[in-house]
Parts: C-alpha cells; sequence; structure tokens
C-alpha cells in the first residue's frame, strides 16, 4: 500500500480512470459526497486509496452501485481482505433501497385537517376523563363495601407527600397573595376614606376564593405532575401490564389511594390558606392601615357570616378530586417514551389548573345567583 | 492498520467497591486490538461494573484503566471526549433514546461528533442499520414498537455509528431466542472481521462464547481467574469454572461448536 499519511480522500479522472485517493472516512465526508453526487463509474482505481471506513465505503457504493462493489475481489485484487469485507458487508446492506424521506404536507387543506384533528381530540379527552371520572367512582363505591380492600397504608403515605408536605409552601404563598390584596385594597380605599373596609375585603376574598383557588392550583401543579409522572413511568416499564396481569385492579391500587388522599389533603391546606391569607392581610392592616389585630378579629366576627367559608370549603373536595383524577388518567395515557411522559406531565397541569379555575368561575356565578 | 495482537485497553490493580462491598480487588485484564474478548463470572461478580469502569462511567476506587496508551480518569475533558469517541457501547437493555426514532438514533452521534448535516447523517444511518441486520422500513421506527432482538441490533447500529475501535457490549443475545441469538453472534463476527473492531463482550451465553469469543476471561474471587483461549479456560482447574463449563449447558454448547466446526476456531 502507498503512504498513507492522512490527506483527505479525492476523486481524480486521469486518462485511463477515476481513481479514488486518500482516506475517504468520516471527517471528509461531506466533501467527498460532493465529489461523488453526479457521478457514475464502472470501475475505479483503489491503488492509492488510505483509510477507509463505513462512511466512506457506504460512498464508493454509491459512486459504483452496490453489484460492482459486491464483485470488488474481480476488478480490485490487491485490496487487503478486510476492506474487501467491509465493502461487501456495506454493499449488502445498501442493496435494499433506502425508503424516501415522507415530506410534511402543506396548504390550506392540510391546516383544516390538523385543526379538525385538535377539535376532535380535545372532545375525546373531556369524553375520556367523563368515563374515568365514572370508572373511578364505581370502583370506589365496589370498595367501599369490603373494608378489607382499603389501602390505608397507601392513603396514608399520599396524605403525606401531597397534604402535609406542601403547607409550607401553600401558607406562604397564600400569606404574600393576603398581603398584597390589602395593599391594594389600601390603595383604592383610601380615596374614599374607607381604608376600615380592607377587612372584608381580604377576609371576604380569602374565605371564598384565595384560600381554596390558590391551595388547588398549587396541587395541580405539584402532585397533578407528580401523578402522571409516576403512573407514567410505571406504565412505560410494563408495571401496569404486571398489575393487570396478576389480576389486581390498577384503578383500585394507584388511582383510589391518589384520589382520597387529595380530597383529604385539599381542604385542610384550603383552610390553611386561608388561615395564612388572613394573616397576611390582618399584618399589612396592623402596620400601613393602623387597624390593630384585635380590631381586624372583632370586624371579622361581626361582619363575615359562616357561609362565607362553607361557599370557600365546599369547592374543595371537588377541585381535590377534579386535580387528580386529571393527574392519574394523563399518566395511564403516557406511552413508552421519555418524551410521552413529558407530554403527558404538561397536559395534566394545564389540563387541572384550566379545570380549577372554569369551576371556580362557574361557582361564583352559581353562588352570585342564589345569593349564598 | 495497526498491529493486531497489541493491547489497546490495559487494567492494572484495579479496585472498584461500593461501600463496604468490594466488587474488584487487584483486577488485571487486557483487551487486544481485533479480538473478541468474552467475560463470564457468576451473577453479581461486577462484570458489568467492570465494563462501566473502562469506558468511563465509574471512576475506579484503586488501581490504573489504559485506554490506547492513556489514563482515562487523568485526562481534560475535551481530550477524554476524544477518546470515548473511539468507543460503542451496547447497553444491556439496549438504552436507546425513546424520544427519537431509529435513525434519528444512529444520526445523533454523527450530527454531534462528526458534524455532518441532518440529510447526510440520516442517510449514513440507515446503512448502519442495514449493516446491523435492520430492514430499511425500520429506520423510522420508535424503540417503543421494536421487538427485542430489534432493540439489540439497533443498539448495535448505534455504538458502531462512528467506526468505534473497541466495542463493549453488555449481554448482547440476552432475551433473545435461539436463532436471533445465532444470528447476532455470525453478525457479530461478520462485522468484526469488516470492520476489524475489538469487542469486549460480558454475556452468559455459552453458545456465543463457543461460537464468537477469541480469548474468554473468568471473573470470580474480585479478580480475573484466567483469560485465554477457550480450550485453556475449560482445562483450568477451579471449581466454578468446571460447573460452569462441564455441566449439561456448557456441554452442549461446547458439542454444537465443536459440530459445527466455528470460523474461528481454526483461526487461533
Amino acid at each position: 500500500m502507498p503512504d498513507t499519511a492522512s490527506r483527505p480522500g479525492r476523486l481524480e479522472q486521469d486518462a485511463l480512470r477515476l481513481r479514488v485517493i486518500g482516506d475517504w472516512t468520516l471527517p471528509h465526508y461531506a466533501r467527498l459526497r460532493d465529489a461523488v453526487a453526479g457521478v457514475h463509474a464502472e470501475s475505479v482505481d483503489l491503488e492509492r486509496l488510505g483509510e477507509l471506513d463505513t462512511s466512506g465505503a457506504a460512498l464508493l457504493v454509491d459512486l459504483l452501485g452496490p453489484d460492482t462493489v459486491r464483485d470488488v475481489a474481480q476488478w480490485a485484487p490487491n485490496l487487503p481482505a478486510e476492506r474487501q469485507a467491509l465493502l461487501r458487508a456495506v454493499a449488502d446492506a445498501s442493496r435494499t433501497p433506502l425508503s424516501a424521506p415522507l415530506g410534511p404536507d402543506k396548504g390550506l387543506l392540510a391546516a383544516l385537517a390538523a385543526l379538525g384533528q385538535i377539535v376532535e381530540q380535545l372532545a375525546r379527552q373531556q369524553l375520556q376523563l367523563i368515563a374515568f371520572i365514572g370508572l373511578t367512582l364505581s370502583t370506589l363505591l365496589a370498595t367501599l363495601a369490603t373494608p378489607r380492600r382499603w389501602r390505608i397504608t397507601s392513603l396514608v403515605a399520599h396524605v403525606q407527600q401531597t397534604g402535609l408536605n406542601a403547607i409550607p409552601i401553600v401558607a406562604l404563598l397564600t400569606f404574600l397573595v393576603g398581603a398584597v390584596v390589602a395593599f391594594l385594597g389600601a390603595t383604592v380605599l383610601r380615596e374614599f376614606g374607607a381604608t376600615i373596609y380592607t377587612v372584608n375585603l381580604v377576609t371576604y376574598s380569602f374565605l371564598r376564593e384565595f384560600g381554596v383557588l390558590l391551595a388547588a392550583i398549587l396541587l395541580a401543579g405539584r402532585t397533578a405532575s407528580a401523578f402522571t409522572a409516576q403512573i407514567g413511568s410505571m406504565k412505560a416499564n410494563e408495571e401496569i401490564d404486571a398489575l393487570r396481569a396478576q389480576g389486581l385492579d390498577p384503578i383500585e391500587l394507584l388511582v383510589l389511594p391518589r384520589v382520597l388522599a387529595m380530597t383529604i389533603s385539599l381542604p385542610i391546606l384550603a383552610l390553611i390558606g386561608m388561615l395564612s391569607g388572613m394573616l397576611g392581610g390582618a399584618l399589612v392592616c396592623a402596620l400601613a392601615l393602623d387597624i390593630p389585630p384585635n380590631q381586624f378579629l372583632a370586624i371579622l366576627q361581626r361582619d363575615i357570616p359562616l357561609r362565607h367559608f362553607l361557599v370557600g370549603m365546599i369547592k374543595a373536595p371537588l377541585f381535590a378530586f377534579l386535580v387528580a383524577v386529571i393527574g392519574c388518567l394523563e399518566g395511564f395515557k403516557a406511552k413508552a417514551s421519555a418524551q410521552s411522559v413529558g407530554e403527558h406531565t404538561t397536559s395534566s397541569v394545564v389540563q387541572s389548573i384550566f379545570m380549577v379555575i372554569l369551576l371556580d368561575a362557574l361557582a361564583a356565578l352559581f353562588f352570585m345567583e342564589m345569593g349564598w | 492498520m495497526n498491529q493486531r495482537g497489541e493491547a489497546i485497553v490495559e487494567i492494572r490493580g484495579l479496585v472498584n467497591r461500593f461501600g463496604q462491598h468490594v466488587v474488584h480487588d487487584g483486577l488485571d485484564l487486557d483487551i487486544r486490538r481485533g479480538e473478541i474478548l468474552g467475560v463470564v463470572g457468576g451473577s453479581g461478580t461486577g462484570k458489568s461494573v467492570l465494563l462501566r469502569s473502562i469506558v468511563g462511567l465509574k471512576r475506579p476506587d484503586g488501581g490504573t484503566i489504559r485506554v490506547f496508551g492513556e489514563e482515562l480518569q487523568r485526562l481534560p475533558s475535551a481530550q477524554r471526549a476524544r477518546v470515548e469517541r473511539r468507543f460503542g457501547v451496547l447497553f444491556q437493555r439496549g438504552a436507546l433514546f425513546s424520544s427519537l426514532n431509529l435513525q434519528e438514533n444512529v444520526a445523533l452521534p454523527l450530527i454531534e461528533h462528526a458534524g455532518l448535516s441532518q440529510a447526510d447523517a440520516e442517510r449514513l444511518a440507515r446503512v448502519k442499520l442495514a449493516l446491523a441486520g435492520l430492514p430499511p422500513g425500520a429506520a423510522r421506527l420508535n424503540p417503543a414498537e421494536l421487538s427485542g432482538g430489534m432493540i439489540k441490533r439497533a443498539a448495535l447500529a448505534r455504538a458502531l455509528a462512528l467506526d468505534p475501535e473497541v466495542l463493549f457490549l453488555d449481554e448482547p443475545t440476552a432475551g433473545l431466542d435461539p436463532i436471533g441469538a445465532a444470528a447476532f453472534d455470525r453478525l457479530l463476527l461478520t462485522l468484526r472481521d469488516a470492520l476489524g473492531f475489538s469487542v469486549f463482550l460480558v454475556t452468559h451465553d455459552l453458545d456465543t462464547l463457543y461460537s464468537s469469543c477469541d480469548r474468554v476471561a473468568v471473573i470470580a474471587n474480585k479478580r480475573i481467574l484466567v483469560a485465554d483461549s477457550l480450550p485453556v479456560v475449560e482445562d483450568t482447574d477451579d471449581p466454578w469454572i468446571r460447573d460452569y463449563f462441564h455441566g449439561p449447558r456448557g456441554r452442549a454448547a461446547s458439542q454444537a461448536a465443536r459440530h459445527h466446526s466455528s470460523p474461528n476456531g481454526e483461526e487461533r
């Protein structure tokens, strides 16, 4: 073999034959491909070939066609045996035509079709959600009758994860929002000389809306995503199939403890949210408006009926149930890839926050019409 | 072409431990250029840990590992990446990137390391997939849609993407049916002869040992008991080796190999 100090590969046409010269290797691939493009040869001279790897061999196959390369022993008998074997292997691999990539459809029709698909998908998603809620409720009823099937350990563990561990962040967040609402009230009401009503603003908003809403949104981000990722990766690992194959019900084992734990946790967190929000408001009232805490408490006791608290609390279990069910359902929908688990986790957070806010708006409308 | 037979990986006095549990203690082993080295040992004797130490996924607790004459752990990261590019690794469960289809899986190292354009890389990737014995239609499938045998082949194609000089295979035939496993063994031999790489092969498959390995290393008692050609290893006086090679399965595989007289047997 001639001297093979690293030389970029090239093609050279002399009087008699096409010569293949230098290293036909991966680093030179892009340039060599341009050189090979459009050239077709019956045979080449490989005497001055340097290094050769699979990418170079693939280019030679492009140049000569797989059948010619397959017979390399006949036209290049001096080539070392392992080179011949490499060329033959790549020629065999390239013999079956490689499928052409499918171009994406373009145009108005394709856009309309995509829109239609999205709408249908959304409708299906809601249908699936309703079906899954039904399945969960019917499993719950069946399980209630037989205490032996209550998963107390799992339930308590989930209450700790979703409820107890979320207390600090819920308390901090509602405290800050309470302070902000009080500041807003103070600023707006000062112009009317009615800053004392800041107390009513803070307590009304937290008892009726913000306490439960903020807690629910936090749990949607914190726990619904966790449920989706847990169940999604179990599904990717075929654990759900393993449960089913053993005659165990994944709804009963995985979904019920999570849904029940959420339904227990969220009302408690909502209560903590209300208290902590009002504490934030009271602090601002005391520091910025000269309304001492005992006066704040007196107004709270005198002016705010209990029904506002009940209106807020009654929403908590409903939100909790929806958030947990959406989180679990999205987990079951995930496929066996990292990307799919990620997509469904995103989708579960977006859906559950959307549902919580939508329901809250509807509930506000309803309670207002009822005069509660 | 470099001299066949020179050691390209030299392991001297390797120590690996997890907490109190010592896995390797003073382990010595060479991988020579162009050979297929089979590594066997009971479950939990640290075959996979040895593989992970060589490719740099686990930092050894003692001893040296020289790869192409350089100690990987001491190199600055850029130089280290250049050495690691000369490795191909096939993980036990394939470890294909689940969010990419097969040709994208193989094209990724070509785009990242060789700087090819997406179209060039995917074209080359399809050649590699075909080399690994996959049908052309498989190029756009996702890993989740594949059978166990196809996953192994696709993972082999990805390991071969950059034309590595050493290929590390962790139980490549585990979970394959006997026909698929035999086809994989043949494929490995064909590719080794064509591409000239060395292979470090962790396996439990006796048929693979008899049909494709040039040398076999046995791990026991935290070090390499023996590393030599199969006949020598078979005759080593050690209870574990006797049970392994002269048990019912070992005898069957040995007879089958003699019957077919593997192309490799005569070569050495």
